[in-house]
């Protein structure tokens, strides 16, 4: 590792397991020689890419073991087709029979449309197989800052996880706003209004409501203590757990449910500014953060 | 089939399943034990409020000792598309109710999905497909997203999606083409008892996810299983 | 797609132990080139998959310059090609040739 700052938002699928695992530690699985390529591109004469846009493999993080994912947000959005979802369902498997932790880094749109059946059911096997993963106290730690953002299918899939760490670039959603604005209107979402966007969707909302856990700089060094972190966390997944979700997401309902804007839930929250969120550099946003926000609690 | 017409072919010994809105709740009286009901139906979408009411009856059910079965009844839309939904992050509500099911299951309770309707993306996953069996009635309609919307964002004129439709079932909507890729497990008979139907799913022991197995067996997922297994090999060898 | 095949002598022979290299990736106007080691030492196969079709000769002279100029011999070279320009398929051919005769990371 180099002391120059590297974007997480910027780097590629590769670039973020390189700078994520301990030097040399990276072992691929059914790499980019093995040409499994999307089945299904083709009927759109769209070329396909020799990993399907996700790289899966083990390695080591700090000394500790992983299994390891990165979505390539720049081949097809990072969507899910069937080989790109079942290279992630088959790591999530083998995670539950070795009983070793998972660290994802997604970067996607969710479904890709056009092998939009197979993404689809693929999305419900991932989420089914982190969840069989947890029960048997295996962590699944996501992490969220690309370029495609976390939407769709990949928002559900990030639900799942046991701790999700974002940079402010890491939007979660389910629709995005340009899916909103069509089917909606432009009255219901801009999706042009860049301003509006982070803020409904990126991760400093997402941190002050307890939809994410942990919030770091756009710097692959801070992903990675944050995913070392993580890691160390207690590993519970159960009853309970659920139990405190379901209590935390109908708070979030009675407290903020009457709001349109995320303003007015970061004042409720207690923020005297919030109009200062957006621009707030990102060590002085995760000061006041830890004060007012809405911590989930392991809670997910 | 309307729902009270599939819950009276389903529990001819009578049921206390009722509505509220567009969700369904209850319970009813199967062969010697309970079925418990929910239920998304009126092929409304599934926002925050619907996702958190569904997710509260599941978990009380899980949090139950009786390990009866769990039938969730889906004609849903897609998730609500709402600026409010997504502020207040509909991602996280979806989810958790998948997970409620899975844990459910997961404590014993079968969970079988009927989608008698519609059901389409998010609000798909958190629902039908979140339960450990999916079958469908005839007419049901599941997508992932309409041609028209994916005409749209893919840039393709609908004339040539129709036209490539024809050839695979990976892409588009329609209740053969989730069939095909190995999304629904059974297509039941509306013509014969649903209850006979319904015995039979429950006597079929669990074995696991099979859905990528089935989607290679009728052709509409070709490597998904496969690939899955390679990876899986790769990474316990 | 259309499926362009090179096997051209090379005369320079490629360095390094590295079996694979791989750089770019597929996007509008950008390109994957995967490098691994092929059986003849003085030759160079090239396989294009491109959904821009007729543009053989084009891709001709950007292999026949690459070839030239790298040391490309032994090596077996696969593309996925989302529509570069040919001044990007050149550097990311010489990106990967690069990349393959570092030592593994």
């Amino acid at each position: 590792m180099s002391n120059i700052r590297q974007s997480w938002y910027e780097a590629g699928a590769r670039e973020r397991i390189a700078a994520l695992v301990d030097p040399r530690s990276f072992a691929e699985f059914v790499g980019p020689e093995c040409r499994e390529t999307s089945p299904h591109l083709g009927i759109f004469n769209l070329p396909a890419q020799f990993d399907d846009g996700i790289v899966v493999g083990s390695g080591s993080i700090n000394g500790t073991p992983v299994l390891v994912a990165a979505q390539e947000g720049r081949f097809m959005g990072g969507a899910f087709g069937e080989v790109h979802g079942a290279k992630l369902t088959g790591l999530l498997r083998a995670a539950k029979a070795l009983g070793r932790d998972v660290v994802i880094a997604f970067d996607t749109g969710g479904v890709r449309l056009q092998e939009a059946n197979a993404g689809e059911i693929a999305i419900a096997e991932i989420m089914r197989a982190i969840v069989e993963a947890r029960l048997d106290g295996v962590r699944v730690v996501g992490l969220i800052g690309g370029r495609a953002g976390c939407y769709g299918g990949g928002g559900l899939i990030a639900g799942c996880c046991s701790t999700l760490i974002v940079s402010e670039q890491g939007r979660i959603s389910v629709t995005g706003p340009e899916v909103i604005e069509t089917n909606k209107g432009v009255e219901e979402f801009d999706s042009r209004d860049r301003a509006l966007v982070w803020r409904t969707m990126g991760g400093k909302h997402r941190t002050l409501i307890g939809g994410a856990d942990v919030f770091v700089d756009d710097d692959a060094a801070a992903f990675r203590a944050a995913a070392t972190a993580a890691l160390a966390r207690p590993a519970k997944f159960d009853a309970a757990t659920l139990a405190a979700e379901q209590a935390r997401l109908e708070r979030r309902i009675a407290r903020f449910g009457d709001m349109s804007d995320a303003t007015d839930i970061w004042h409720a929250l207690g923020i005297n500014d919030p109009k200062a969120i957006p621009d707030m550099p990102a060590d002085a946003f995760a000061t006041l953060a830890a004060q007012y926000r809405e911590s989930a609690d392991d809670a997910r | 089939m309307t729902p009270a017409e599939i819950l009276d072919s389903l529990f001819p010994a009578g049921h206390d399943v009722t509505t509220d809105g567009d969700l369904l709740f209850g319970r009813a009286r199967f062969g010697d034990g309970i079925v418990h009901v929910v239920g998304a139906t009126g092929r409304a979408p599934i926002g925050i409020d619907q996702a958190i009411r569904l997710s509260a009856a599941v978990l009380q059910i899980a949090s139950s000792d009786d390990a009866a079965p769990i039938l969730f009844l889906v004609d849903s839309a897609s998730q609500r598309m709402s600026r409010r939904d997504e502020l207040l992050g509909l991602s996280e509500y979806l989810a958790h109710l998948a997970k409620s099911l899975l844990l459910a299951e997961a404590r014993g309770h079968r969970t079988i999905g009927l989608l008698y309707g519609g059901s389409a993306a998010g609000a798909f996953i958190a629902t039908a497909l979140a339960c450990g069996t999916l079958v469908a009635l005839p007419g049901a309609h599941p997508e992932v997203m309409d041609l028209a919307s994916m005409a749209r964002v893919t840039k393709l004129p609908i004339d040539v999606l129709e036209a490539k439709a024809k050839t695979t079932p990976v892409f588009a909507p329609g209740l053969d083409n989730l069939v095909s890729v190995g999304g629904i497990a059974t297509v039941w008979d509306a013509g014969t008892s649903l209850a006979d139907q319904l015995q039979t799913v429950l006597a079929t022991p669990r074995a696991g996810d099979d859905r990528a197995t089935l989607g290679a067996e009728r052709g509409g997922r070709p490597a998904a299983a496969r690939i899955a297994g390679a990876v899986a090999t790769a990474a316990q060898g | 797609m259309e499926i362009l095949h090179f096997d051209i002598a090379a005369p320079m022979p490629a360095g390094g132990t590295r079996k694979m290299a791989l750089v770019g990736v597929v996007a509008s106007g950008n390109l994957e080139v995967l490098v691994e080691r092929g059986d003849a030492a003085d030759r160079c196969a090239i396989e294009i998959s491109t959904a821009a079709h007729g543009f053989r000769d084009l891709w001709d002279a950007v292999v026949a310059d690459f070839v030239g100029r790298r040391a490309a011999g032994g090596l077996r070279i696969a593309i996925n090609d989302g529509g570069a320009r040919p001044d990007t398929v050149s550097l990311r051919l010489a990106q990967g040739v690069r990349l393959i005769e570092e030592p593994e990371a």
